[in-house]
């Protein structure tokens, strides 16, 4: 299969992609790693006339550390995340739901921040940004700003992004000595989440103090399971934890597909909360 | 179009291509280098798989202006003066293949599996070679193949030459 025909400009630095987007309106579109996007061009589902490749904008690369913070840049491969001993250290949530994301040559190829911007409720790391309470920086011709990750996802594979701003930073804050456990279901190897849960649980005295759950596919956007993170407040064993996962689904509206029903969905969302949580605070 | 210079296995070649060639239509109609083939053009089997600047990639998934400047290594690139990788020897031997579709993109994926990892365990490989489908031979000959290859039955890809001397 062929895409259509466009037009392509591969800017050096961020300002030039910043005017070369402004100058083209909304008929541009931005290819970081294109594994969402050239599938998109193949199938002619998209017909951009001017694609502006940000794949060689070295500043928008690597991940460093600042203060409570780990600034990952937008077009940070896959690869590079989890391979990143800043992210192991301080978001290891990112890096073990990064290493579920497709395979190998994907994931060389693939970036964090075009995950984001695809903003693809099947994909697995809105979810796990959500989790973590990420931030979302973006530069346009009106400036920069910063996002929170619950307001970064409007739709269906649409973010708040205008089309002429750039996503250029995930900022997580560092979450010292929280568990943390990203559980998919999917069918075959390679294959989308069906449903995922992202956990995160910081305990206190064996109980559980906190707990921030993210999950995958159970409605347009990702979403926060905020009444099972209510009721697992307080949860000190398995039994506890597992009648506090009754209630992730509670708010959801995951979509039906081939695959699954929306019923089904909700129970995965609920067997998985479990898991997840029952993993990230170590009582499983 | 758009100029670009990108060296394949070793030769380096300008051209003018349109901005949406993709990299494996570039090798194979306009390089000749049909030795990557096209199995699936969805991003899902692999059988394209080439390594560009050292790094597994689906060639149906990249664009050939992204591999301006860069270097692309096809199976076809493998073999020196004739003589197979161990890679290509323990496929063979091991019989890791049928029909033959998906091998190349396998071979090019366990490359870079063993340069990440050169001791997987078995369940490490088929990790690994999760973005590399095969409907022929089940599996379990290519698993056998990429840890033979970790296990020194055949020496490791990029010291094929040099092992050689050592056994004659
Ligand atoms: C076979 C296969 C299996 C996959 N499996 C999974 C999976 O299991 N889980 C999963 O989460 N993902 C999966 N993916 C998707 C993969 O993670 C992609 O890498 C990711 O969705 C898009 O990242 P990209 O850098 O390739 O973005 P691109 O494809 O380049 O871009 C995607 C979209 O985001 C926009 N965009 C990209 N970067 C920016 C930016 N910096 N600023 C503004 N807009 C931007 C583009 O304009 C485009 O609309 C799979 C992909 C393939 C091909
Ligand atoms: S042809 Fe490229 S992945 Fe199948
Ligand atoms: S040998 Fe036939 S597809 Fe693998």
């Amino acid at each position: 299969m062929i895409p259509p025909a466009f037009d392509y400009a591969r800017p050096t630095s961020l300002d030039e992609a910043v005017r070369t987007l402004a100058e083209a309106g909304e008929d541009a579109k931005v290819l970081a790693g294109g594994q969402s996007l050239l599938p998109l061009l193949r199938l002619r589902l998209a017909f951009p006339e001017l694609v502006v490749d940000v794949g060689r904008i070295p500043e928008l690369r690597g991940i460093r550390e600042d203060g409570d913070t780990l600034a990952v840049g937008a077009l940070t491969t896959h690869h590079d995340v989890i391979h990143d001993p800043l992210v192991r250290r301080h978001a290891g949530l990112l890096a073990q739901a990064t290493e579920t994301v497709a395979d190998p040559a994907v994931r060389h190829r693939g970036t964090l921040g075009g995950s984001l911007a695809h903003a693809d409720p099947a994909g697995d790391l809105p979810a796990v940004v959500l989790a973590l309470d990420a931030e979302l920086v973006a530069v346009g011709p009106r400036g920069r700003r910063t996002i929170p990750a619950r307001e970064f996802f409007a739709d269906y594979l649409q973010s708040t992004l205008a089309p002429d701003e750039l996503l250029v930073e995930i900022r997580v804050p560092k979450r010292e000595g929280w568990g943390f456990h990203y559980e998919k279901f999917h069918r075959v190897a390679q294959s989308w989440a069906m449903v995922g849960v992202a956990a995160l649980v910081r305990r206190d005295d064996g109980h559980i103090a906190e707990a921030r759950i993210g999950l995958t596919n159970m409605g347009a956007t990702p979403l926060r399971a905020s009444a099972a993170e209510e009721a697992l407040t307080g949860a000190g064993d398995a039994e506890a934890v597992a009648r506090a996962a009754q209630s992730a689904a509670e708010g959801t509206r995951p979509s039906r597909d081939a695959s699954a029903s929306p019923e089904y969905r909700a129970h995965l969302a609920r067997v998985l909360t479990k898991r997840a949580v029952l993993a990230a605070a170590g009582m499983g | 179009m758009t100029h670009i210079s990108v060296t394949v296995d070793g030769t380096t070649y300008e051209d003018e291509v349109e901005p949406r060639l993709l990299l494996v239509h570039y090798l194979r109609d306009r390089l000749g280098l049909t030795g990557t083939p096209i199995g699936c053009d969805t991003s899902n089997c692999g059988a394209c798989t080439v390594e560009l600047d050292g790094a597994s990639v689906k060639s149906c998934t990249v664009l050939a202006v992204q591999a301006d400047g860069c270097e692309v290594t096809t199976v076809q690139g493998l073999a020196r003066d004739g003589e197979w990788t161990a890679l290509q020897r323990a496929f063979h031997e091991r019989h890791a293949l049928q029909c033959g579709y998906c091998t190349p993109g396998m071979i090019m994926a366990a490359r870079d599996l063993l340069r990440e990892n050169p001791h997987p365990t078995p369940d490490e490989v088929r990790k690994g070679l999760e973005g590399n489908l095969c409907r022929c031979t089940g599996y379990q000959n290519i698993v056998r193949a990429v840890l033979a290859v970790a296990e020194g039955e055949t020496a490791p890809a990029d010291q094929a030459a040099s092992a050689q001397e050592v056994t004659a």
